[in-house]
């Protein structure tokens, strides 16, 4: 089960990034959503959301081996993570986010976005 | 902590570049709450009496609101206001898209600009690192151009507003523009920017907007967009937005048609919202947050090219379309761009260039004038006018300050059919068979706009009884006969008027769009709860914000005073085209406003304000509204 997104409804609005921070940081903050919003305009005129569709090539990558697979989703045990943020680099949707003291954090799939949004334009597949 | 707010005033003197951060005013969150309150407050306290509107003493004020960049629907509206040029009162326009909200995650709720920059300019903001940075790169170039440009330099995830050649030339009806198609138009805005010689602002925002109780918000804001999903307008208004009006508005008799010269016409179903999906339509653009968007981006195709463009809304296909007589959509969207482009306001721009086709049409404007053989309906008129404007080319340069003056310098009683309150043109809606809309546009602060009122429904359709709302897809959707039913009464749209007039400053106030609320019926109780979580402060909508949206209409009518010479009653008068003409076709056909009946209106109206009979509120009233103000 993995977040897939439609753009053929998508119209931008950004309420799966504010829910996405409130959510999991209890802040409002869409910049540190786990997802991202991305414009397409003037040309071709779409939006494409950036998702975390768990193919796991942060866990390939990561030295400590603190990325792994619980339920199909994959996440990062802090204990083990050392911050080096090889995972940054490797995510293909660039959507490993950095926190403010340095080390990676990634959706979680709390399925939020998917609720909130209002176009039915993010869904669970 | 004060929470809901980014908590600081910017102030930027563009003369001699200081920048300086202060702490949002406690005494403006606590007595005018935000948004426009912060811009009514602003203007009448820091702009000198008299000012010249594109002198560097006005100032260009950006406000946004508590609930604004919040979670909750639709929470992305940016105000900004500066003394207007068009009307020399307070002037204000409002834009979504998500460029206010962005100001707000960089850390600022207040953006007040003074002065004149030596060249011309762009505005960087970056959090907290600000500065002004040349942009003679950018001068002369569209709206388009200076966004990709300024997204390509800066990175994407900033948000650009900018202005079109007609801002720089400081043309009155100059508009702002943001995020490929979104504008703030009205009391030409833009041409405050340019004066200022800012052709630009740019700003990335990446810090938390403090709020009071998150778990709350977080609840309440799922709830609010539930809530919004269960309205039959969520699925039935949308698919086509604000155009989804124009066939009752035609129906009604209330669709302006050759420079208002009627109501009513016979291609509505060329230029509607149906037209925009089936010809034009790419994809749904909404702005921040917002579950219904009203922006359909497409793609115009015209003998002049084919050209990528947000909407047209409503009322660009009434001031545009039906009022240029211009009946193909995809010519009307062409026109939108062209205006996007240069930086004028659709509204203005259809009502500019219609009163000149009208001024051409009766000889008042020679063919050697106006450089063209111009015609109703004709795209190519249309543009060229529009280009003529936008470089004050001409006759272009005369009618670059507006049907007003235009008429004024033009002469020859074509003040008669110059369309528009205090210099401002009027918008969508014709009234001569809607004395409630007559009214709010004709007591409008800024003029004849209809962000201040929409009584239409009770007017034309008698939609709604007493004090009760209709919300606008209801309203279109009933079905009704309107052959049937019995013409407005003005002796009843006083209360109306001013419930209009309170009801739509206050989602301007909060820093939301009111079109949940005004389009779909979304109730107002979700505000009060919304606003609760995110400042921890209780605000009784009706007791509180409507009483808030009334002072603000007594501090603006003030601001008016003071500013213009010799401002009064006869600021209110619609054009005389309303009540002298009969209209001449359609369901409305014969139907005027007597002269009469617009005296009665307006006693009425400053009675119920406590204004005196020259429309100038009372020393007891200000006193009231405890409003130190002369």
């Amino acid at each position: 089960m993995t977040l897939t997104f439609n753009h053929e409804t998508c119209s931008g609005c950004r309420a799966c990034e504010l829910v996405c921070s409130l959510q999991n940081m209890k802040i409002i903050n869409p910049s540190k959503a786990m997802l991202r919003v991305m414009p397409r305009f003037p040309e071709p005129g779409i939006f494409e959301v950036a998702v975390c569709n768990q193919c796991g090539e942060c866990a390939d990558v990561c030295p400590t081996g603190a990325i792994h697979l619980v339920k199909g989703t994959w996440r990062i045990d802090m204990e083990k993570c050392d911050g080096c943020l090889a995972c940054v680099s490797a995510c293909p949707e660039n959507v490993m986010m950095v926190n403010e003291d340095g080390m990676p954090y990634k959706c979680i799939n709390c399925r939020q976005c998917v609720e909130v949004c209002p176009r039915d334009a993010l869904s669970f597949n | 902590m004060l929470y809901g707010y980014a908590g600081h005033t910017l102030r930027i003197d563009l003369s001699d570049g200081n920048i300086e951060k202060h702490p949002l005013k406690q005494e403006w969150v606590d007595e005018f709450i935000g948004g426009r309150g912060f811009t009514a407050k602003i203007l009448y306290d820091e702009i000198p009496p008299g000012t010249d509107p594109l002198g560097p003493d006005n100032r260009f004020v950006i406000a946004m609101g508590p609930l604004s960049g919040l979670f909750l629907p639709a929470a992305g509206k940016t105000h900004f206001a500066a003394k207007s040029p068009a009307t020399g009162g307070y002037g204000d326009s409002n834009m979504g898209g998500h460029f206010g909200v962005t100001m707000k995650y960089a850390g600022y709720d207040v953006t007040i600009l003074t002065g004149r920059a030596k060249e011309p300019s762009y505005i960087f903001i970056d959090n907290d690192t600000v500065e002004i940075r040349p942009a003679g790169h950018l001068w002369g170039k569209g709206s388009t151009a200076v966004e990709e440009i300024l997204k390509k330099d800066l990175g994407q995830e900033f948000q650009i507003l900018t202005i079109g050649e007609a801002g720089e030339r400081m043309v009155n009806f100059a508009c702002i523009s943001h995020d490929f198609g979104r504008q703030a138009g009205r009391t030409g805005i833009g041409a405050v920017l340019g004066s200022k010689n800012i052709k630009a602002i740019a700003v990335r925002g990446t810090q938390d907007i403090p709020v009071f109780d998150p778990k709350g918000l977080l609840k309440k804001g799922k709830a609010t967009y539930a809530a919004c999903r269960e309205k039959p307008g969520f699925k039935g208004w949308t698919p086509e937005g604000t155009a989804g009006i124009t066939n009752w508005c035609n129906d009604v008799g209330a669709l302006p048609t050759r420079n208002f010269a009627t109501s009513h016409c016979d291609y509505a179903d060329k230029i509607n919202g149906k037209a925009i999906l089936d010809e034009l339509k790419i994809t749904d653009k909404g702005c921040f947050s917002c579950p219904i968007p009203c922006g359909k981006y497409g793609l115009a195709k015209t003998k002049l090219g084919s050209k990528y463009v947000e909407g047209p809304e409503y009322e660009t296909l009434a001031l545009v379309g039906s009022n240029c007589e211009l009946a193909d959509i995809h010519a009307v969207a062409h026109v939108n761009w062209v205006c996007d482009e240069l930086g004028l306001d659709t509204c203005s721009g259809g009502a500019v260039v219609s009163f000149a086709l009208e001024c051409y049409e009766k000889g008042l404007i020679s063919q050697e004038q106006m450089g063209m053989d111009v015609k109703w309906g004709d795209l190519d008129s249309i543009v060229y006018i529009l280009e003529k404007i936008a470089k004050r080319e001409g006759i272009g340069d005369v009618l670059a300050n507006g049907v007003k003056k235009a008429a004024e310098k033009i002469g020859n009683d074509s003040s008669k059919f110059a369309i528009h309150v205090k210099g401002l043109e009027w918008t969508g809606y014709e009234s001569r068979n809607a004395p409630g809309m007559m009214l709010g546009y004709m007591t409008a602060d800024v003029g004849a706009h209809h962000n201040r009122c929409w009584v239409l429904g009770s007017d034309v359709a008698n939609a709604v009884g007493g004090d009760k709302d209709a919300n606008v897809h209801d309203l279109i959707s009933q079905g009704t006969d309107f052959k049937v039913l019995p013409k407005a009464d003005h002796k009843n749209v006083v209360p109306l008027v001013l419930r209009s007039q309170h009801l739509r400053p206050a989602f301007d106030i909060l820093g939301t769009c009111r079109l949940q609320y005004m389009e779909i019926g979304l109730e107002t109780q979700y505000y009060e709860e919304l606003y609760y979580h995110a400042t921890g402060k209780k605000l009784d909508f009706d007791k509180d914000l409507l009483h808030l949206s009334e002072k603000i209409w007594h501090l603006n009518r003030m601001f008016n005073k003071r500013e213009i010479p010799d401002f009064g009653r006869k600021y209110d008068y619609p054009p005389p085209r309303f009540y002298e003409e009969p209209i001449p076709s359609g369901p409305n056909k014969g139907h005027k406003v007597e002269f009469a009946v617009i005296e009665e209106m307006l006693d009425a109206y400053y009675a119920a304000r406590g204004w005196n009979e020259n429309g100038i509120p009372t020393k007891e009233t200000l006193e009231r509204f405890n409003l130190a103000v002369e």
